[in-house]
């Protein structure tokens, strides 16, 4: 066989070549399979227990203020020809609500993620750049001029921006004590230091200079938050929740946290008052909104999805190793080689 | 093939006639008025592109393949209309694929320009006017008159007009033409003028063709008469473009066909695609996605309107409509909707695929070329791929039919004994040791008694002088390469150490000739070459006689016998004629034929070759009638080769049968194995041969084909002709015999029993010969059709089918049958000489064999072996391997991308039909180009489910994989509904989790692009993983691309979300996977879901085992150990002797 005679027409012997690579060639046997089924099952339902229970631990506050039905406590403000419409939503905490307690706002039936809806920015606006000020894209239409005045932050998203306002009170004594709600650290870290910029120019409203506001925002962009200077324009905390697109049409984002004061810890049992400045319009398409309030743990805010699924996963895991031990005991272990 | 059918238009009105004449050395002819013809120049064009057309030219060429035209339909439509996903995404992928196969053939005819040039910008001797004038090769027109040195290749088509030799002939081999290395002698046109330059002729021939071995011409020579003297011209005037000048130091000759016109160029054509049944089966699937792709667009195209018609859905206030958009005709964005959607979907047929497809067949076509199983130390050579695209095909063999002589057989023929007057001759010693088959019915006793010396010199004579042999020249230093190379071909074909005046060369092209001189040098007579058309033989006296040799009557398959006219010293004229028994036969005195009759069937029973010899006397009437019809019928321009015929005809009659000759073949090595190894494999065996059927049969036996038990059906010539009644009726009647016998009669073979080793039911084996398959397919009208049925059934029902005196294109008739019965069966000719061709041509692979009849049956093969024994592996080994790697490679790539576009279509029902993509474009583009095309590519090229050995051992696996079994509907549903549940799992899966978005410990919410980003993780590691575990074979390669897939999926994530990328209009996924990796659920929910993907995998594969391939192979491997031994007693190796050479003299 090994005869060397004329070796240059001779394919080369190597082993890839000749497709003798040294092989590992792996055999899913019941030998492995079981015990790691069982391994498996085991931690997952571990995994599963503790998901569960982080689940239940957390707090959740939720009320609907759409003011659909009559007596609904913000009926009167679901009409939209009433301008500034506040309504307000009692509550009573039976024990401590832990701190730190997040305030989210709800949609539902509002589609965030409508591609055209979704699109309809200029990037190259928000990233702060002066040129696009005055030439939005034409992605923004219809909301890419108003009047002929380019409008910045052009497009149906940054138009649609939510503009309800939330101020919660505790009754304390029968006073009404703020509880302060903290702005800041909502939005994505990166979104608010690099991904969105001011345009360069202060102060800014001399950066907004030839556009005008979007047609549905109240102030415009520069104007956002009247409190903090450096909340405004396109670094606004609330701007950038909003233009993080919403996955699905019911939806939830983050308005703000209570980290500060004696609230820190959480909210202390009692009665709450949460002040609602109505304006955003959602009856128009069967949209609803609600409040949320909630408090998150290690694996974020409430969801009892992942630790039922670890758990069944995991008794399905036990439960067929079991069955496949049975089996494999009729069958007498046919693969003991 | 541009500028030959340009060629064609120009030259249109020359084409009409079906001679062109040449005007030599561009005289004018003094009788017609000179008309400079057009002829193409000398050009040879085998590149398709020009700098200028490359562009243009490839890009019409790749987008004339459907795939490619759909993509570039779908990144039209991306680009024009309003799509969710932008043009780059589809537009990328398939800028890759045209660039990279723009640039594989932008090489491939750089090369082809490159050898264009090298031979059109040789320079060549070109004679004008007396001058010698260098020009280059492309510049030679028609009629220029060319000079050619020894060992120089012929630049066009030349009439031979001069030689240096004395004796006008020149020497050519035509080895890079037809493969033949024998030396060629051409001769130069008769009594033409030595003196060139006052040579005034025209030469009028037929129009182009491709025959090499075609040609009629006349030639006009104008002297001072006024009437021109008239030379036939034949293909041995001919000498061919290609074809090297060899012994013989110059010659002149002028140029009749130029350029592409050349016969060489004319052959160099390619062969029509052959398409596998992989491909077909890839389209078929293609179909159901583009369906599904369709539907998926409509169903959400309509979902959309319906959505939209509720109030409030269409127009919320936070999303107005431009101006345009209410403008627009509600159809017509019902329209681009539905192109939208389509778009968004697209990915679910995969460009990559086809790319990844060819990649596998192109590099997976290399290991079988190096596979060194294939190399053979006598030639030197391995096996060939000619074509990448049947690899598979390989796998999936049904019926393999086969050449006998040269594939079954070695070729080597072997002169054994010769019968003399009906006296055997043997040359072997009487005590070798023989098989008990051959002695008892040879009758010995006659061995001792003699013909008479005359009889017996006249059969030697006749031996020497009926062939076309050459004797290899002594030659100078120059060509001492060349004859080494020859004396290690003739070392190989005399085995043993001949004495030296054996040494002596003979180069024929068929091996049967070689062996017969050189019996005849055996008992004395020597051939020692042709000098100058004169014949010299050395006789037992050592006294050379010489004969003349006045004409050649030639070998050709239909008449299958040859004839020489020679001269002998004393003016006779005598006629020696060999050739078939049943060409010979009817055409010699009848007395005679009896008493050799018995040895020539004893002979082809013992399955040697017999030719019989006669002779005839011809008297100087019949001579001169000869001569001249023979002459009159070379100078014909049309139907020359019939004209011929029947002069042939005429002349070979009333023939003395002198004796017969018997030459073994012997059998390949491993013949018998090999043959066994593709039964075992469930494959039907047939051998058509061109061969006696007693021949056939014998090496049907030898080779385990037939076997003891097996009864055989013959439908032949002898069983038809038994009586009174006409053929057709015995025909009718026997058919329906045989139907009944191996059709009605056999059980009904269950797909269990059939697959079983065990054969409990009898075996058939059927016997056809040529004359009785014309009756089948030629009876009437009404007839044909049922007898082709009839015969059809028989043959599928036998295990061994042996068809004799098959005519080549007879061959192909069969196999064409075969092919298109029910079920289309998968059909593998395999062959070594040119008479295989058409079969080879024919059937869905061919193979051919490096054997000695040239090569080629090699040139119009899909893939040639060395020797018939690699069939075994190249089929059960290779075969099977690439069979179960491209179909799992199929079904995996439409089952990842099935599962990739699934969630993409789900949540449309969750973003208002907007089409919004859930992926990341960059993740849409790269998905099948990185993430996930590498595994599954290595996976196709280095996947060895079981390992070749056991593959080899256990011949049965073949029938696992037999009719496209991992093709068929069942596990494509199977795929299909895996994908799906992938799909469903991986959308809902993230779908409940987002149930809230609050995924980070900072109580912050992931939006659509997490969303996306988090679905696209879990499929990318699902589907590499999925992969992982059906992976059995895992090479280094394997962990490194299955492994480095997924971490350079993350890193790429990472290196994407990480920057804010200055191209990039929108930085959607600006460190979304980060965030996502920070967010404990995401991971949670990407382990689970991975892992319940992979569960019913995992569980399958463990269910599987009791009954899986493991417990499969073993009971294989036992029966297959039983099996291969029971059958190896049951045939004595007939032909499998061993023989000394010692040489014996029987004289």
């Amino acid at each position: 066989m090994s005869k060397e005679v004329g070796t240059e027409n001779r394919p080369d012997n190597t082993a890839f070549t000749q497709q003798r690579l040294p092989a590992w060639q792996p055999m899913l046997s019941a030998g492995i399979v079981i015990p790691g089924f069982v391994l498996i099952g085991l931690a997952f339902i571990g995994i599963g227990v503790a998901l569960f229970v982080t689940s239940r631990n957390i707090q959740v506050l939720e009320r609907d203020y759409t003011g659909v039905e009559k007596d609904s406590f913000c009926y009167g403000c679901s009409d939209l020809k009433v301008k500034n419409c506040k309504c307000n939503l009692n509550f009573t905490l039976d024990k401590l609500f832990e701190g730190p307690v997040f305030f989210y706002y709800g949609l539902s039936n509002y589609f965030q993620n409508y591609r055209q809806y979704g699109n309809s920015k200029d990037a190259n606006q928000l990233s702060g750049d002066k040129e696009y000020f005055l030439e939005p894209d034409e992605s923004c239409a219809p909301y890419e001029r108003d009047g002929g005045v380019p409008i910045a932050p052009c497009g149906a998203l940054p138009n649609s921006m939510f503009n309800d306002t939330f101020k919660l009170y505790q009754m304390v004594n029968g006073t009404r004590v703020e509880v302060p709600f903290d702005g800041k650290g909502i939005s994505w870290w990166t979104d608010y230091n690099i991904k969105y910029r001011n345009p360069p120019g202060t102060p800014l409203k001399k950066a907004f200079e030839g556009t005008t506001k979007p047609p549905f925002w109240p102030r415009p962009a520069y104007e956002l938050d009247t409190t903090d200077p450096s909340n405004n324009g396109f670094i606004n905390q609330d701007f950038l929740v909003w233009m993080r697109r919403a996955a699905l049409p019911d939806f939830r984002k983050l308005y703000r946290r209570i980290t500060e004061g004696e609230y820190a810890k959480g909210l202390p049992a009692g009665k709450y008052t949460l002040v609602i400045g109505y304006n955003y319009p959602v009856r128009a398409f069967n949209g609803k909104k609600k409040v949320v309030f909630s408090n998150v743990s290690w694996m974020g805010g409430k969801n009892k999805f992942l630790g039922i699924a670890y758990l069944v996963i995991g008794s399905m895991c036990v439960v067929m190793s079991i069955v496949m031990l049975i089996v494999y005991a009729k069958f007498k272990f046919p693969d003991e080689e | 093939m541009l500028r030959r059918r340009l060629n064609r238009l120009l030259g249109g009105d020359e084409r009409r006639v079906d001679s062109r004449t040449i005007y030599v050395g561009h005289q004018p002819s003094p009788t017609e008025a000179f008309i400079p013809p057009k002829f193409c120049d000398n050009r040879i064009v085998s590149s398709k592109y020009t700098v200028w057309n490359f562009l243009p030219k490839n890009l019409f060429e790749q987008f004339r393949r459907i795939a490619n035209f759909y993509f570039l339909i779908i990144f039209l439509v991306q680009v024009i209309v309003d799509t969710p996903t932008s043009p780059v995404t589809s537009g990328l992928p398939l800028f890759f694929v045209i660039t990279v196969t723009a640039i594989k053939q932008g090489y491939e005819d750089w090369l082809r320009h490159k050898a264009d040039n090298e031979v059109n910008k040789n320079l060549v001797t070109v004679l004008e006017d007396g001058h010698r004038m260098r020009k280059e090769s492309e510049k030679i027109k028609v009629g220029d008159v060319v000079e050619v040195d020894e060992d120089e290749t012929f630049p066009c088509d030349l009439i031979l007009l001069q030689s240096t030799r004395d004796d006008d002939t020149c020497f050519v081999t035509t080895a890079s033409l037809d493969g033949e290395s024998n030396h060629k002698t051409h001769y130069t046109v008769p009594e033409t003028e030595k003196d060139l330059e006052s040579l005034n002729a025209t030469i009028e021939c037929e129009q182009p063709q491709p025959d090499l071995y075609k040609f009629v011409g006349r030639m006009y020579i104008y002297k001072n008469d006024p009437e021109p003297a008239i030379r036939s011209l034949g293909p041995e005037n001919l000498l061919l473009k290609g074809a090297t000048l060899k012994n013989t130091q110059k010659i002149c000759g002028v140029a009749v066909y130029t350029g592409m016109e050349t016969k060489m160029a004319l052959n160099y054509q390619g062969k029509s695609q052959k398409r596998s049944a992989v491909e077909k089966s890839i389209n078929a699937f293609l179909l159901v996605y583009l369906c599904i792709l369709v539907s998926k667009a409509l169903v959400c195209t309509t979902l959309k309107y319906v959505w939209q018609s509720k109030p409030g859905q269409d127009e919320p206030w936070y999303n107005q409509k431009t101006q345009r958009e209410k403008d627009t005709n509600l159809y017509l964005k019902m329209f681009t909707d539905f192109l939208s959607f389509m778009v968004l979907f697209n990915f679910i047929i995969p460009v990559s695929m086809y790319v990844t497809v060819e990649m596998q067949k192109f590099l997976g076509s290399f290991f079988i070329t190096w596979d060194r199983d294939f190399f053979d130390p006598e030639i030197q050579e391995g096996a060939l791929v000619n074509t990448s695209d049947l690899n598979e095909e390989l796998g999936q063999v049904e019926y393999v039919f086969t050449d006998k002589t040269g594939t079954l057989t070695q070729n080597n023929m072997e002169f054994i004994e010769c019968c003399i007057d009906g006296f055997q001759y043997k040359y072997r010693d009487a005590d070798t040791e023989l098989d008990g088959f051959s002695v008892t019915d040879g009758p010995l006793s006659k061995m001792h008694e003699k013909a008479g010396k005359e009889r017996e010199e006249l059969f030697l004579r006749a031996l020497c002088l009926c062939h076309t042999v050459q004797v290899k020249e002594p030659t100078g230093l120059c060509q001492d390469q060349q004859n080494n190379l020859m004396d290690s071909l003739e070392g190989l074909m005399v085995d043993g150490g001949p004495p030296p005046q054996e040494q002596r060369g003979f180069i024929a092209s068929s091996p049967d000739e070689v062996a017969l001189v050189k019996g005849a040098m055996r008992y004395g007579f020597t051939f020692l070459g042709l000098e100058s058309k004169k014949m010299k033989i050395k006789n037992r006296n050592n006294d050379i006689e010489m004969y003349e040799l006045l004409h050649v009557l030639n070998f050709d398959p239909v008449r299958r016998r040859m004839s020489v006219i020679v001269q002998t010293k004393s003016g006779d004229k005598l006629l020696f004629c060999k050739g078939a028994d049943s060409s010979i036969f009817p055409r010699v005195r009848q007395e005679e034929v009896e008493k050799i009759r018995v040895h020539v069937e004893r002979n082809a029973t013992e399955g040697y070759r017999t030719l019989c010899v006669a002779y005839k006397k011809l008297s100087i009437n019949e001579y001169a009638s000869a001569d001249e019809g023979l002459q009159a019928a070379r100078l014909a321009l049309q139907d020359r080769e019939e004209k011929l015929m029947a002069v042939y005809n005429q002349v070979e009659t009333g023939m003395t049968l002198i004796g017969a000759t018997a030459v073994e073949d012997r059998l390949q090595e491993e013949a018998a194995e090999t043959m066994e190894a593709l039964q075992g494999a469930g494959i039907k065996v047939w051998v058509l041969t061109g061969d006696k059927m007693e021949t056939a049969k014998s090496t049907c036996y030898a080779c385990r084909l037939f076997q003891r038990g097996t009864e055989l059906l013959e439908l032949t010539v002898r069983t038809l002709e038994d009586g009174v009644r006409k053929r057709e009726e015995r025909l009718h009647e026997l058919l329906l015999e045989y139907h009944k016998k191996a059709v009605q009669d056999a059980p009904p073979i269950k797909p269990s029993v059939s697959r079983g080793w065990s054969r409990a039911n009898q075996d058939y084996g059927f016997i056809i010969d040529g004359a009785s398959l014309s009756l089948v397919f030629n009876s009437l009208e009404s007839n044909s059709s049922r007898y082709k049925n009839l015969f059809l059934q028989i043959c599928q029902n036998c295990t061994t089918v042996l068809c004799c005196r098959m005519a080549p294109l007879q061959k192909a008739q069969i196999v064409k049958m075969v092919k298109n019965s029910k079920g289309s069966p998968i059909t593998l000719s395999i062959g070594d000489g040119a008479n295989d061709v058409s079969m080879i041509l024919e059937a869905h692979v061919g193979i051919g064999i490096k054997g000695k009849e040239g090569r080629q049956a090699v040139r119009n093969s899909d893939y040639a072996i060395p020797k018939l024994k690699h069939l075994k592996k190249l089929l059960l080994g290779h075969g099977h391997l690439y069979y179960v790697r491209i179909a799992h490679l199929v079904q995996y790539f439409f089952y990842k991308n099935l599962c990739f576009i699934l969630p993409q279509f789900l949540y449309q029902f969750f973003c208002g039909y907007s089409q919004q993509p859930l992926y990341d474009a960059a993740y849409l583009t790269m998905y099948n180009i990185c993430f996930t095309s590498m595994p599954i590519l290595a996976y196709s090229l280095l996947e060895q489910h079981i390992c070749v050995e056991l593959l080899l051992d256990n011949a049965t696996l073949y029938r696992g994989i037999a009719k496209n079994a991992m093709l068929r509907w069942v596990p494509f549903l199977y795929w299909t509904v895996l994908g799906v549940f992938h799909g469903l799992l991986f959308f809902f899966g993230v779908r409940y989790l987002f149930g809230n978005p609050a995924l980070q410990d900072n109580g912050q919410v992931f939006g659509n692009w997490s969303y996306g980003t988090i679905v696209f993780t879990v499929l990318v590691f699902t589907v590499t993983l999925k992969l992982a575990l059906d992976t059995r074979h895992w090479t280094w390669i394997n962990h490194f691309v299955i492994w480095g897939s997924l971490a350079f999926y993350v890193f790429f994530s990472f290196f994407w979300g990480g920057i804010i990328w200055p191209f990039l209009k929108q930085q959607r996924l600006y460190f979304v996977f980060a965030n996502m990796l920070s967010s404990v659920s995401a991971w949670l929910v990407i382990i689970l879901l991975i892992l319940l993907s992979l569960l019913p995998d995992i569980l399958l594969v463990v269910l599987r085992k009791p009954c899986g391939p493991h417990s499969r192979q073993r009971k294989a491997g036992e029966s297959g150990a039983g099996g291969s031994q029971s059958p190896r007693s049951s045939a004595r190796p007939l032909l499998m002797r061993t023989f000394s050479d010692e040489s014996n003299t029987v004289a």
